[in-house]
């Protein structure tokens, strides 16, 4: 009996949910954008999925064993970073690409800082820009969705950047993801069933990836053609990685800021730094970028947003 | 003797500029794309090190405590020239390659740090052998630096190809990759140093 007498501080209601658990969720959730980008890619997008997804929770396992840490490859984020990863590069890129951006996302972006929960930027956008900065003529030969070869389209940003979007992509092309891009941010369909599971469960708020895609969609309308006003805002929210972007790695637990108050304020320089990169910047998207330099700034949000405690 | 080769070897490990005291970081980061140009700034500062300790350690008593500072100065830059003028005259190549860092010695925070902190309180030999040690460790810091960052950038060595097929790492020779380089060799020896404590 006075074993079950715990004294411990607050707070004491207990919830389900764990760190395991959030995971796996998420992973669950991102699974439609990923049967979403084979069906539209073919099989070579599950193998780089696959070939992500192993060499990061590989990674992690190796990394921990030698530094003797807590083994924690079963908690699911390891999974996560290698998915997301994976569904940031084009599908035609050669299976050693995923496997070394992998590597580097979780060593560099993660163990480094000192694992789960320490780390600064997201570990999936770190191995993607790393990508980026390495090998860009991989990174940048988008294969053409449904021919299944080697034939090569670019996204419609890159041509909206070089000025030849002569015939325009429907919008229902663009949200069930007929296009040239990434492996997961081609479905928009896919991708919001996934968010749907994420913000029923309470494991992500509203206010990141609305406050995102809202400045996103106002500063494109406003500035995003030669006349004021008059900007395609609803192509600039479906083309792109936005919608991956602002749902699934713009709301990462460790490295956005805490308080409802801070995460607009987030939501909205990410928003910022990609309307900024996409109209006017050299890249044709901006989305990686801008969330990461926002998980940069995240320390600073949290401190000038931190709640007042009841009292003092 | 034993004193002496104790302040030798300091320099090369236990004290070693850019790992341990992390000074001298601006050349570092900026010529370490290749081998044989961190062998080369290597060898300058070391050069220049060399003989400030000596010339410091030696006019010590004769220097003004106010004026100790601009007095380092100007015996830095006297060296700082005659190793310029000489890789302008014997390696062209390597003159071009470094550019602006090789007169950028006289501010390096290792030559003035080793005046200011060992040669005005100590001996002619023993500052010989602190400039030379510390020299030394900066130089191989270099080298350590350099080869990693032109193996993984362009997948050569001193300009040979060793892997053939090897699709080189363009981030590893940008400036991003020399920050990126020098944090993960720092973690990786404070890493070694608190294991052993």
């Amino acid at each position: 009996m006075r074993n079950n007498l715990i004294v411990s501080g607050s707070p004491h209601i207990h919830k389900k949910a764990s760190v395991s658990r959030i995971m796996w969720t998420v992973v669950l959730s991102t699974i439609p954008a990923g049967i979403a980008g084979v069906i539209i890619f073919g099989w070579d997008a599950l193998w780089i999925i696959l070939a992500a997804t192993i060499a990061a929770v590989s990674t992690e396992w190796v990394f921990e064993l030698i530094t003797r840490r807590k083994v924690t490859i079963l908690d699911g984020s390891a999974v996560i970073t290698g998915i997301l990863l994976a569904y940031n590069l084009p599908s035609g890129v050669p299976l050693w690409l995923p496997v070394a951006g992998a590597i580097f996302s979780i060593i560099v972006g993660k163990a480094v800082f000192g694992g789960l929960g320490q780390n600064i930027f997201n570990p999936a956008l770190v191995g993607r820009v790393f990508l980026m900065a390495s090998w860009p003529k991989y990174m940048t030969a988008f294969p053409k969705p449904f021919s299944y070869d080697a034939v090569t389209s670019a996204t419609p940003l890159a041509l909206l950047k070089e000025g030849k979007l002569v015939e325009h992509i429907s919008y229902w092309n663009l949200f069930l993801g007929n296009r040239g891009g990434c492996i997961g941010e081609v479905c928009i369909l896919a991708l919001l069933i996934g968010a749907a599971i994420l913000l029923i469960k309470g494991y992500i708020t509203w206010h990141i990836p609305i406050t995102y895609i809202f400045t996103t969609a106002l500063l494109t309308y406003i500035f995003g053609a030669k006349q004021f006003f008059h900007g395609d805002w609803l192509f600039h929210i479906l083309s792109g990685g936005l919608i991956l972007g602002a749902f699934f790695m713009a709301t990462d637990y460790v490295a956005t800021p805490l308080t409802p108050k801070g995460q607009v304020i987030f939501g909205v320089g990410c928003g910022l730094i990609t309307v900024v990169i996409r109209l006017w910047g050299g890249y044709p998207e901006g989305v990686s970028y801008a969330i990461l330099m926002m998980n940069a700034a995240t320390p600073f949000i949290d401190r000038y947003t931190r709640n007042r405690i009841y009292g003092t | 003797m034993k004193t002496l080769i104790k302040e030798f070897t300091r320099g090369i490990i236990k004290e070693n500029p850019t790992f341990v005291l992390v000074l001298g970081l601006c050349p570092t980061l900026a010529v370490s794309v290749t081998v044989a140009n961190g062998i080369g700034m290597g060898i300058a500062a070391t050069f220049v090190l060399l003989g400030s300790s000596v010339i410091v350690s030696l006019i010590k008593d004769l220097i003004p405590d106010r004026i100790r500072i601009p007095c380092y100065i100007v015996i830095i830059a006297t060296f700082v020239t005659i190793a310029e003028m000489s890789m302008k005259a014997y390696s062209p190549v390597l003159d071009r390659a470094l550019g602006i860092y090789v007169p950028l010695i006289v501010v390096n925070c290792i030559v003035l740090g080793r005046a200011e902190a060992f040669a005005c309180n100590n001996s002619m030999s023993r500052s010989f052998f602190d400039g030379l040690g510390m020299g030394l460790g900066f130089t191989l810091a270099l080298i350590l630096i350099s080869a990693i960052r032109e193996f993984l950038g362009s997948g050569q060595l001193l300009g040979h190809t060793l892997v053939k097929g090897f699709e080189p790492i363009f981030v590893f020779g940008m400036p991003s990759g020399a920050l990126l380089v020098i944090g993960l060799l720092l973690g990786f020896f404070n890493f070694l140093k608190n294991r052993k404590t």
